[in-house]
């Protein structure tokens, strides 16, 4: 009991130990060099997981108790009390081992991804700040899930925000091959607003919680969650839902996940497949004691669920390039988490968290290592041959330009195909499991939601199945795809361990009583959470819809493989559909002709109208700067000043002008009239002293 | 034979001298003549003195008269050399020409 | 009317006309002789008044060196007429009341004031004998020395200015 005791009391470093690794790196790493960087961020990364495994064998030890662990006083106002406290239950420890567990492994990645990375060019300040980023990143996650209320963990939540718009925008000068360009930025920004609309929500809900709790912290409000009014915890819960749908890019605030695959791979498959787009998941099981007491809320959470679900996966079918067709998997796949979280699914929603960070980690890393192939053989042609071609035309990404890299990269391939597998929910692949149990969940909560996630897990498999014949099978299209090479062992080691947990990773959860560890686990924490059994029917329809699924493919991509420059099959079987999805049904364009470019305009406006020619040009100058000069001209300097003062004295010297001139007429040099003046003045004086 | 004058008429005789004589430096533009009336003033004045003199019986009065020929004869000197240079540099002894010093 | 009051009457006539006379001549030669007249009337006042050395001293000084002096200068400048002048017409009248008002007042005075009623005696033999001269000798080389001497020194001083002032520098064209 001592040794938990003092494990839970450990639960800070969490935060701290990559606090500290980042400052290491911040203030030493310029002089340590590049393989020392990485090695300080990743054992920092690696640490906070050891403490993660601690504090888990504490909750273990203690049989699941949730304990509170306080650390500072934070805010102190009136009624509103937020202390910063670390909460250690179940449901945060295992989202801390997620977190730092996966997050290690992409550290050690990292440390060779970016090496290789053609922008990189020996950068090391460069290299160093990704590092700092993503200690950063690990640290604030860590606080988003150790919160002990909504407050910490909007801390958390805004912070991993701002870690993603760091990293999205890592290379913000430059885009894919190093030239020019601000796309990359532009792409940061995006997030970082769609995000904050996302948070706005969150807000409105804090705020709600407020006012109708009278605290924010997890415990109050939940016990009094149930005296409540009804409608009040409806709004709470729906706001929530927006910071949800920003969060873990759910419709309609998706639209920057896509974009945001223009930051580094690492990036891709820390922050916007395993860790933080889950938040959102995360914070709805958090939230369930809210959620039970609203079903309307959970309906809506479960529908935003599947139709995001669904709508991605289409979309995912029309994509060439391969982060896309990724990116747009795991906003289908995150809508299957929330669909589960949202009809009261959470053990089945949590697993396919644990599961989906395994394998769309892997398949993300994986697809850096194709990338950094197709990078590696352009940089031979381009080097090999004298006049080879001119990297402005060359895209590592697109999936035309590829073709039988199974050849060229082997161990690449094979954890590729163990991702996909799982993906597709093939058993015994993990995916096939947690998958499994949220549509057995839906078919008895929510048909309708059901059916929704079975065609998009058909969709699934099929554009995971289009995309391992497009990239792997066939003829190279490109000739770098030719002179393609294999990853350094640097990369390829974390892809094998993913590949292994994504294999074997639905021993968490096997839905035999017994063995389901994640449903006693999360028992714990989550309120009414009972044990799912295994529905035959559900697995067996979902095994065929996937086998099927990958045959179409199959038939479709594999059969006869793409020429270069060769249309879409699917282009030609479905015409207009196809391009439909391969616009992404023009969210964006309708994003911006609806919403933001009005926005511009009123900006403009305000700016151009308002601002500008309102207050400054009328207001300013011709109102007050006018009426002052006027003031001042006018009135004082031409009225006071030169008719009034001036003339006054002018005047006096006017007068004094006009008489002396007056007076000097007397003196005429006429002698006689001097003399007459004497005799005058004699006369006169003669004359008063006379009448005297 | 007794004087039977009153000294109030030398006095008006007197006075009318001096007053002519300041009438005539007044009128004339010629300096001589101004001089002239002078002369003609400074004679009512000595006619004024000897009337006195006479009256109360005293040598005083003649004495005065005496000294004011004395001094007029000075005068008269200096004063007619100042003409002469005038009209050497003017050319021209028009009292009336002469009023470059006014204001 | 007795015999004094008419020749002084006949003397003020003359002597007043003759002062007229001055004011009035064009031409300055004119003008000095009608003031060598009047020093001659003004001469003859002053031996009635029993004042004969002064009467002389009045012909020889005045009428003999200082108006031969004018004279002199007169013919030298040929001064004798200046064309009509046109400058401050208003001085005329306003002299010629300025210098009734000046009368009228010395009248007022004499009459109101002083109340002159002093009949002059008339002056005796003993005024016309030497022992009147002889006491004018006497004061003035006794009680009035020092303006005596003064007198001279003044008289020398103006001999010098004269000098002075009308010597020609050399090279300076004659008039």
């Amino acid at each position: 009991m001592n040794l938990s005791a003092m494990f839970l009391t450990l639960v800070p470093l969490v935060v701290f130990l990559p606090v500290a690794g980042l400052l290491v790196n911040l203030v030493f790493g310029g002089r340590l060099g590049e393989k020392a960087v990485g090695a300080i961020a990743s054992t920092a990364s690696g640490l906070a997981f050891v403490v993660s495994v601690l504090l888990a064998y504490a909750v273990w030890i203690g049989n699941g108790v949730t304990v509170v662990v306080p650390f500072a006083d934070w805010i102190q106002i009136g009624a509103l009390n937020v202390p910063w406290a670390f909460r250690v239950d179940t449901l945060s420890v295992t989202m801390m081992l997620v977190v730092s567990g996966v997050g290690t492994l992409i550290h050690v990645y990292a440390i060779g991804y970016m090496h290789e990375d053609v922008r990189y060019k020996n950068d090391l300040g460069r290299y160093r700040r990704f590092f700092v980023y993503l200690n950063l990143f690990i640290a604030l996650m860590m606080v988003l899930v150790s919160g002990d209320s909504y407050l910490m963990l909007f801390v958390g939540w805004e912070g991993v925000g701002l870690c993603s718009y760091l990293l999205i925008g890592f290379w913000f000068e430059k885009d894919t091959l190093g030239r020019a360009s601000l796309a990359n930025a532009q792409a940061a920004k995006k997030a970082m607003i769609a995000n904050r609309i996302g948070d706005f929500g969150f807000l409105l809900a804090s705020f709600t919680m407020f006012w109708a709790f009278k605290s924010l912290t997890f415990d109050t409000v939940f016990a009094q969650s149930a005296q409540v009014a009804p409608g009040v915890v409806l709004a709470i819960t729906l706001f929530l839902l927006i910071g949800v749908t920003g969060k873990s890019a759910q419709l309609p605030l998706y639209v920057w996940l896509p974009d945001a695959m223009a930051g580094p791979t690492p990036v891709s498959a820390l922050i916007h497949a395993a860790t933080m787009v889950t938040a959102g998941v995360y914070l709805v099981a958090r939230s369930a004691p809210l959620y039970s007491v609203v079903p309307a809320a959970q309906t809506t959470v479960a529908l935003v669920g599947g139709v995001t679900a669904l709508f991605a996966a289409t979309i995912a079918v029309g994509q060439y390039d391969i982060k896309k067709v990724l990116a747009y998997s795991t906003i289908s796949q995150l809508g299957f988490m929330v669909a589960a979280v949202g009809m009261g699914a959470y053990v089945a929603g949590m697993f396919h968290l644990v599961t989906h960070a395994f394998f769309k980690a892997l398949l993300f890393l994986s697809a850096g290592s194709v990338i950094l192939g197709m990078e590696r053989g352009h940089h031979h042609l381009a080097h090999g041959e004298p006049g080879g071609e001119g990297e402005a035309a060359f895209d590592p990404n697109d999936m035309r330009n590829m073709g039988g890299l199974r050849k060229q990269m082997p161990a690449t391939f094979w954890v590729y195909l163990a991702g996909t597998l799982a993906l597709a929910g093939i058993v015994p692949w993990a995916g096939f499991w947690s998958k499994d149990e949220i549509l057995a969940e839906a078919l008895q909560r929510f048909p309708a939601v059901f059916w929704l996630l079975t065609a998009a897990a058909f969709f699934t498999a099929f554009y995971m199945g289009r995309q391992i014949w497009m990239v792997f099978f066939g003829e190279p299209r490109h000739a770098a795809a030719g002179h393609a090479e294999e990853s350094p062992k640097v990369i390829l080691v974390p892809l094998i361990i993913l590949a292994v947990l994504a294999t074997l990773g639905g021993a968490f959860n096997l839905p035999v009583p017994g063995v389901n560890f994640l449903t006693d686990w999360l028992g714990h924490t989550i309120a009414g959470v009972e044990a799912g059994s295994f529905n035959f029917l559900v697995a067996g329809l979902s095994t065929v819809l996937a086998l099927l699924a990958i045959a179409l493919s199959w038939f479709l991509y594999g059969r006869k493989p793409l020429e270069a420059g060769e249309k879409d099959p699917l282009q030609r079987l479905l015409g207009p559909v196809f391009t439909i999805f391969e616009r992404k049904y023009w969210v964006d364009e309708a994003y911006a002709a609806v919403l933001i470019n009005r926005y511009v305009d009123l900006a403009r406006f305000l700016a151009e109208v308002i601002d500008a020619r309102f207050w400054h040009d009328w207001f300013h100058d011709t109102v007050i700067a006018g009426t002052y000069q006027w003031l001042s001209r006018t009135v004082l300097s031409q009225g006071l000043d030169v008719h009034g003062i001036d003339a006054f004295f002018n005047g006096l010297g006017e007068l004094t002008k006009r008489a002396s001139a007056g007076l000097r007429r007397v003196q005429n040099g006429f002698v006689r009239s001097y003399a007459l003046a004497v005799l005058a003045g004699i006369v006169i004086i003669i004359g008063y002293l006379i009448l005297k | 034979m007794t004087n039977a004058v009153p000294l109030s008429y030398y006095l008006g005789i007197s006075g009318l001298l001096f007053a002519l004589g300041i009438l005539g430096v007044l009128i004339r533009r010629n300096p001589l003549i101004i001089f002239m009336s002078i002369e003609l003033m400074l004679n009512g004045a000595n006619l004024a003195f000897l009337a006195f003199s006479n009256a109360f019986h005293v040598l005083t009065g003649q004495i005065f008269v005496f000294f004011v020929m004395t001094v007029a004869a000075a005068e008269v000197a200096v004063g007619l050399a100042l003409i002469v240079v005038i009209f050497r540099t003017k050319h021209n002894i028009d009292v009336d020409v002469l009023n470059s010093l006014k204001g | 009317m007795n015999l004094s009051l008419l020749l002084f009457f006949v003397l003020a006539a003359v002597a007043v006309l003759s002062a007229i006379g001055l004011l009035v001549s064009r031409s300055a030669l004119y003008a000095a002789l009608f003031l060598v007249l009047n020093f001659g009337a003004v001469a003859v006042y002053y031996l009635v008044l029993g004042a004969p050395f002064i009467a002389m001293a009045q012909i020889t000084v005045y009428a003999g060196a200082i108006m031969v002096l004018f004279l002199f200068v007169i013919m030298l400048l040929g001064a004798e007429t200046l064309p009509p002048g046109r400058a401050l017409p208003w001085q005329r009248p306003l002299a010629i009341g300025l210098s009734i008002v000046l009368i009228a007042e010395a009248a007022l005075l004499l009459v109101q004031r002083l109340k002159i009623t002093a009949i002059l005696a008339a002056p005796g033999v003993e005024v016309n004998t030497v022992a009147s001269l002889v006491d004018l000798g006497k004061a003035l080389f006794q009680s009035y020395l020092l303006p005596f001497e003064v007198t001279s020194v003044l008289l020398l001083v103006a001999m010098v200015g004269v000098i002075v002032l009308a010597k020609r520098e050399k090279g300076e064209v004659g008039s």
